[in-house]
């Protein structure tokens, strides 16, 4: 035993200890359930993201879900087997609610996936911490005390420590799982310490554990071959596990409100925690599974290795679970709650699970009136008053509890173990926490609220301004060079003219192309109309030829000349076709003034404007074809997303959307920019009359 | 000569504090009511009109100038107007039913299915909480919602629901202490 000093903290209950029950027999492999449900949710911070997906096969140690952001950990599948479902369902919370988790259904074989070890070794020679606390931080390394707070984050940026606390004291009543993890398992257990000190570069390590598991003393004693490591036995006195009460026992350093242990030179780790991280850095296991002691009122209370999500109803089948269990306490019984249900699987924050039995766990007496008596704060080990905090949390005086520093309560809840009146004092207290979290996130959403909400009237009026501004911009331009311009233009005449022209045939060409493609109603009747001038014109043309040969008697020189003749003037009339296309064309794209001038352009069109026309006939036939084929084809077509009874619907009501719409932008189009100042005003009618319609509505439904 | 040294002496003093007064009164001046602040701070920040105001910041103004009642916040709620009391020293008083009442928490929901791309429920949202384009799905950015329902009045095909936001366990709070009635003998 060491002659170090052993100091003391304010306050502190004794429980009855009920360790021997779960702590005489060795830790024991779990059952191997047929099927595991992973919550998601396995530290503080945010959850797990999943990457797999349902029906995917996993293999023991494959990692499911990995972490989202720096304050998470990954989730490995504890065993082989198919994930049969990623949904929300029962977890270990006092909640009661549904959470995301990964269900795998075990295959039984328990195949291992192919590991590599991490050189940490040579990460940490080169400097690289960083990629070690990433390395942890994928192995799913968390706290295994209770807390669950990621491991790598508690490694991060530190020069040198002066302490480094391991936490073997557990204090809590019942659990043993740390104790016979420190019995069975010490080597490992001193060389994942002997890695954390030199992670953390500490200056001393020191274990502190409860005078009530001497063997466990003993055998660290053993393992710790040399003088690096000193095993502080401190006495047993609840909640000396602690941290911050564990902290003040080995090294006397009151770590203050608001301040974390690491900048007075302390850290904390929990004995399971170090196991867990010699088993990643050297074994290269994720965390997959975790001791818990199972006790109350089972046949074989005791300690079992169980893979993370087995289901908490098999593990009490496998600890031999008696008749007369009035509930299930997750944790120990000081800081433990009831769990609402046994399919929620195990989490990595599970250390206990308690059986109570009536005769064990009496009924909490009736709560009294608190008479102010001050056994709470002598017994609070984080020195508040606890008397004090109750009764701001029981009146809802959340600001009040707040300044008497409610939130340095570690819920240990020694104040209500001690209480003459039954008062559940805790319970208050987490109430009241829970109540100020959520108020704080509510006062986070208004704020973001409000930021945007103002950034959207700074934007709709810097959009006015800018479209105001424009206006006057263009305004200003059309007034003054209109006389310029004109001069200039009339200068320019016949240039203009020509470049007109020459754009105006472009522009008939182009759109006699896209006729050919696509299509406008317009084209197709002009076409059309076209089609049937022609028409029209070679019917003349051969009632003119039957006349003549009529006339001529079937002379074929004459014919042939006829023909010619004919051919002559279908190609004039064509031609005069074309040229009045082209000058209505002009006409409706440009100016009427245009018109004249496309009179002076058909010498240039002739040729290439018939065979143009031509073409276009041959794709308006064959457009036309097609349109009836589509139109045979259609009722069939139609025919099956009718049966679908939405869609008629969802057609009327874009109907009736669109035609709302285009009388909004019709009556937007003739605001003018003073009308438009007096939207706000028209907004709020559009408000007062939301609430009248509201108002209808309540009554109605009253 | 008492009489004019005590008149002088005072004279001179009235000055002096008069220009220090009128110097603070420059140096020190506020230029947003402070209490609009405060009231703003209280109020949820949904931006949703049903106390009648264009937004909770005009409501704040009105309640600071004495033009609105506290009790016209719905989204606030009863402890809303608690709190607002407690501030201004004024009595609790009931919410107004007129204004509404007091709802869990929603947000709104845009069913994919039957949105046509319309853009009318984004310029409607006060927070720019919906993302789209014309004709283009539009979609709701449930962390950014505020609940307001004013979206779900201009959509032409009323695709908009508002969905409450259930318990999570992340979000869940502990209940106050039930503490239990003694049995009293039949």
């Amino acid at each position: 035993m060491s002659a170090r000093p052993i100091y003391k903290f304010n306050g502190g209950v004794h429980p009855p200890e009920h360790k021997r029950e779960s702590s005489g027999t060795p830790i024991v492999a779990g059952p191997l359930p047929a099927q595991l449900v992973l919550p998601l949710r396995q530290s503080i911070g945010n959850a797990a993201k999943p990457l797999v997906a349902v029906g995917e096969r996993v293999l023991k140690g494959q990692l499911i879900a990995a972490a989202d952001g720096s304050v998470s950990a990954a989730l490995h599948a504890p065993t082989s087997g198919t994930v049969t479902a990623i949904e929300g369902r029962l977890v270990a919370h006092p909640s009661g609610l549904a959470e995301a988790c990964i269900v795998i259904a075990s295959d039984g074989r328990d195949e291992w996936e192919a590991r590599t070890r991490f050189d940490w070794r040579a990460a940490y020679d080169a400097g690289n911490g960083r990629a070690i606390r990433d390395y942890l931080r994928d192995m799913g390394v968390v706290g295994l005390g209770g807390a669950v707070f990621p491991s790598h984050l508690k490694l991060a940026g530190r020069d040198a420590l002066d302490t480094l606390i391991i936490n073997g004291a557990e204090c809590e009543p019942y659990i043993t799982c740390d104790d016979r993890l420190m019995r069975e398992r010490a080597a490992d257990l001193v060389a994942g310490i002997r890695i954390v000190r030199q992670l953390l570069n500490a200056r001393e390590v020191l274990i502190g554990i409860e005078d009530n598991k001497p063997e466990a003393v003993a055998a660290l004693h053993a393992a710790i071959d040399g003088a690096d490591i000193e095993v502080v036995v401190v006495p047993t006195l609840y909640p000396s596990g602690g941290a911050k009460q564990l902290i003040k026992l080995l090294t006397n350093i009151e770590v203050p409100s608001g301040v974390r242990s690491t900048d007075l030179g302390v850290q904390c780790f929990n004995v399971a925690t170090v196991y867990t991280i010699y088993r990643a850095l050297e074994h290269a296991e994720p965390v997959i599974s975790r001791i818990v002691t199972l006790t109350g009122n089972v046949a074989r209370p005791g300690n079992v290795e169980a893979l993370i999500g087995t289901p908490l109803s098999d593990l009490m089948a496998f600890a031999g679970e008696q008749t007369g269990t009035r509930e299930h306490i997750y944790g120990g019984p000081m800081m433990g709650f009831a769990l609402p249900g046994l399919n929620a699987g195990l989490s990595k924050a599970g250390n206990c699970v308690i059986a109570t039995a009536p005769a064990d766990f009496p009924d909490k007496g009736r709560e009294m009136p608190c008479i102010r008596c001050g056994e709470c704060a002598s017994a609070c080990p984080a020195e508040l008053q606890p008397m004090d905090l109750y009764w701001f949390s029981r009146s809802r005086e959340f600001g009040r509890a707040q300044e008497r520093n409610l939130f340095d309560c570690i819920e240990c809840g020694a104040c209500a173990y001690v209480c003459p009146s039954s008062i559940q004092l805790v319970d208050y207290y987490r109430f009241a926490k829970s109540e100020i979290w959520a108020a704080e996130a509510s006062k986070k959403a208004a704020d973001k609220a409000r930021e945007r909400h103002e950034f959207k009237q700074f934007r709709e009026e810097r959009e006015k301004r800018e479209k105001a501004e424009r206006l006057a911009a263009r305004q200003a331009a059309a007034a003054k060079p209109a006389t310029t311009a004109d001069a200039a233009a009339a200068a320019d005449d016949a240039e203009t003219k020509a470049a007109k022209i020459k754009a105006a045939m472009a522009r008939a060409a182009e759109r006699k192309a896209a006729g050919e493609t696509g299509d406008t109603q317009a084209t197709d009747a002009m076409d059309a109309e076209k089609r049937a001038k022609i028409a029209a014109a070679m019917e003349k043309a051969a009632a003119r030829k039957a006349h003549l040969e009529s006339l001529q008697g079937g002379e074929a020189p004459v014919a042939e000349a006829v023909d010619e003749a004919k051919a002559e003037k279908i190609r004039a009339a064509m031609e005069a076709a074309a040229q009045r296309k082209a000058a209505r064309d002009a006409a409706k794209a440009d100016t009427p003034a245009q018109a004249g001038e496309t009179d002076v352009a058909p010498a240039a069109m002739d040729d290439a404007k018939a065979a143009k026309i031509r073409a276009a006939m041959e794709a308006a036939a064959q457009r036309k074809a097609h349109r009836e084929s589509l139109q045979a084809a259609a009722p069939v077509a139609e025919a099956a997303p009718a049966a679908s009874a939405l869609d008629p619907e969802k057609a009327e009501r874009i109907r009736a959307a669109m035609q709302k719409r285009d009388e909004e932008k019709a009556r937007l189009a003739a605001m003018s920019s003073e009308e438009r100042a007096a939207l706000d005003a028209e907004r709020q009618a559009r408000i007062d009359a939301a609430r009248v319609r509201a108002a209808a509505k309540k009554e109605s439904e009253q | 000569m008492s009489f004019w040294l005590a008149l002088g002496l005072m004279i001179a003093l009235a000055l002096l504090l008069g220009a220090i007064l009128g110097v603070a009164a420059i140096r020190f001046k506020v230029d947003e009511d402070p209490l609009v602040d405060k009231i703003d701070a209280i109020l949820p920040q949904t931006q949703c009109g049903q106390c009648g105001f264009p937004g909770c910041k005009p409501y704040a103004t009105a309640i600071a100038n004495e033009e609105a009642e506290i009790n016209q916040c719905p989204p606030g709620g009863d402890d809303g107007v608690r709190k607002l009391a407690e501030l201004l020293g004024k009595e609790y008083k009931p919410l107004n039913a007129e204004n509404g009442a007091e709802k869990p928490r929603a947000l709104a929901v845009i069913d994919e299915n039957i949105c046509i791309g319309c853009t009318l429920c984004i310029q409607a949202c006060p927070v720019d909480a919906i993302v789209g384009a014309a004709k283009q799905l539009h979609t709701v950015i449930a962390s950014e919602c505020t609940g307001c329902e004013l979206c779900i009045a201009p959509c032409p095909v009323d695709c908009i629901e508002m969905r409450d936001v259930g318990e999570e366990a992340a979000t869940w709070k502990w209940r106050y202490p039930v503490i239990q009635l003694r049995k009293v003998a039949a």
